[in-house]
């Protein structure tokens, strides 16, 4: 039986560690090739330590071991000259391209009366300037191939105004936007886009965010916001991963904008 | 490769024909066993033909002829007590529950001042409390067996304000709300309540729907909100198909609480 994305190949963003790795992975399983970027670098206004080269060397050995061919580079996402540079150079050596997967993001923990203009500015570069410029290197390549899927890692912080995320937010609400402007105006290339969006997560980016435990304890009215329907802190990497297989494969082909929430419930409270 | 839903046993209203027989044979497919139940008979309010004894033996056949179990029964999703019967013996015989599709339902066209109060009953009781009468009947089961998953369909109806189809807009808006209740009350008992949103599907319902094309015409202000996104006019029932498999097996284990449109981009506009 081929996989679900046999013959596919899928750029992700942020593959050298946690969601990204895992989508990497997850598609490999069903039969991918894939061109992995990641900034391998620290950003100095994120409070937890970012990934490195050898994350991305571990996601190219895993993709490897299971017999999928893995083009990985450093590359800044708010970068877009660098980002086009390492993905043409994917696409070359690989063919075609046919899945964009722009899940790199940071995230910072803080009230609204504590964000400063350094850190506003860097969450909104990385998670929906970097969001927009994935799209643009990439959709060229899509309309050569025909077409193809775009997801766009969103948040439940994409849907509703969780408190102590204020930058946060405001990124993924727009990626949420943009996800459904870029889905009505590609769609003529037969390009579908659609965004998830995790709940908590067991990532290393999850498990930095050591200032937000105790600012819901301190505010346990805006703290309940964030609690979920089913019995679970965080879902695995994995999970979302199983749903950006599936709007990447062709179960998926009249699924565009859609707002593909994997968060055990928690933004339906 | 075992099958997705391999082991599980999943019950289906509306099942004779269209989008419900559909899911009978997406399901048996990946291994699930099948309890069907169709009300087999036309509505005085309904336009279009509805489902004969002759489809439901036509899914019976179907559903064996991939070597699954299936147990049929003509029964009115309006009549609780019917419908218990039939999802209780179901249960028996094949021994558990796990998955509910709760798909059956009608659609009527007319504009808001040609509504009868028969139209509206028959609409509401059919779409919105027969939905809940399945969701009720079911859901026992479910925590007899330790959680399941429930997808219950509602519609592009269910999301945005249609015109010429009031009736079927209340209810389907009222199933994307209830579903959502549902999700959170539920939780505790690992069941999981989705919903998914199809734009026109290509079954005897949807290419019934007589008079729709004219009053489109007749307001070419209105009739944009019929576009899809995606350049194709009606999805296939399979389409919708796939997402009720992904939102039944484990893949999905800790999404609850979606509304999973599969509209070609319909209510993006």
């Amino acid at each position: 039986m081929t996989g679900r994305v046999a013959g596919k190949v899928a750029f992700i963003t942020g593959a050298a560690r946690g969601q990204g790795r895992s989508h990497a992975i997850r598609l490999a399983e069903e039969g991918a090739d894939i061109i992995a970027v990641d900034i391998c670098a620290q950003i100095g206004t994120v409070p937890y330590p970012m990934a490195t080269p050898e994350d991305l060397a571990e996601t190219v050995k895993a993709v490897e071991a299971l017999d999928r061919r893995i083009i990985a580079s450093q590359a800044d996402i708010r970068d877009p000259a660098g980002l086009k540079a390492a993905l043409d150079e994917g696409v070359a050596q690989l063919g075609h391209l046919d899945i964009v997967s722009a899940n790199a993001g940071i995230c910072t923990v803080q009230t609204w009366d504590q964000v400063t203009p350094e850190v506003w500015q860097d969450t909104l570069d990385t998670n929906l300037t970097g969001c927009w410029n994935t799209i643009v290197v990439s959709a060229p390549h899509l309309i050569a191939a025909g077409g193809g899927s775009i997801i766009l890692t969103s948040s439940g912080a994409g849907i509703k105004g969780a408190p102590f995320l204020a930058p946060y937010v405001a990124s993924k609400f727009g990626v949420t936007g943009i996800a459904k402007t870029m889905a009505n105006e590609l769609a003529k290339h037969k390009i579908r886009v659609n965004s998830v969006h995790p709940g908590g997560v067991h990532t290393p980016m999850s498990h930095g965010l050591t200032a937000l435990p105790g600012l819901i304890a301190a505010d346990p009215q805006l703290g309940a916001m964030f609690g979920s329907a089913l019995d679970v802190d965080m879902v695995d990497a994995r999970d979302i991963s199983n749903a950006v297989l599936f709007l990447a494969s062709d179960e998926a082909r009249y699924v565009t904008g859609l707002e593909f929430s994997v968060d055990a419930g928690s933004s339906i409270r | 490769m075992t099958g997705r839903v391999a082991g599980k046993v999943a019950f289906i209203t509306g099942a004779a024909r269209g989008q419900g027989r559909a899911h009978a044979i997406r399901l048996a497919e990946e291994g699930a066993d099948i309890i069907a139940v169709d009300i087999c008979r036309d509505y005085d309010t309904v336009g279009y033909p509805m489902a004969t004894a002759e489809d439901l033996a036509e899914t019976v056949k179907a559903v064996e002829a991939l070597d699954r179990r299936i147990i049929a029964t003509q029964a009115d999703v309006r009549d609780a007590a019917a419908l218990k019967a039939a999802v209780d013996d179901g249960v028996a015989q094949l021994g558990h529950l796990d998955i509910v599709s709760a798909n059956a339902g009608i659609c009527t066209v007319q504009t808001w001042d040609e509504v009868t109060p028969a139209v509206w009953q028959d609409t509401l009781d059919t779409n919105l409390t027969g939905v809940w009468n399945t969701m009720v009947v079911s859901a026992p089961h479910l925590i007899a067996a330790g959680g399941g998953s429930i997808i219950c369909t509602s519609s592009t109806a269910g999301i945005k304000g249609l015109p010429y189809l009031a009736p079927y807009v209340a209810a389907k808006f009222g199933v994307t709300g209830v579903a959502k209740t549902m999700a959170n009350e539920l939780a505790k008992y690992k069941i999981r309540v989705n919903t998914v949103h199809p734009t026109g599907v290509d079954t005897p319902m949807g290419t019934g729907l007589g008079g729709l094309e004219s009053l489109i015409a007749r307001d070419p202000n209105l009739g944009p909100i019929y576009m899809n996104t995606l350049p194709v006019e009606a999805v296939d029932a399979r389409d919708i198909s796939n997402a009720v498999l992904f939102l039944a097996s484990d893949e999905a284990r800790y999404i609850t609480g979606l509304e999973f449109t599969v509209d070609a981009g319909n209510t993006i506009r």
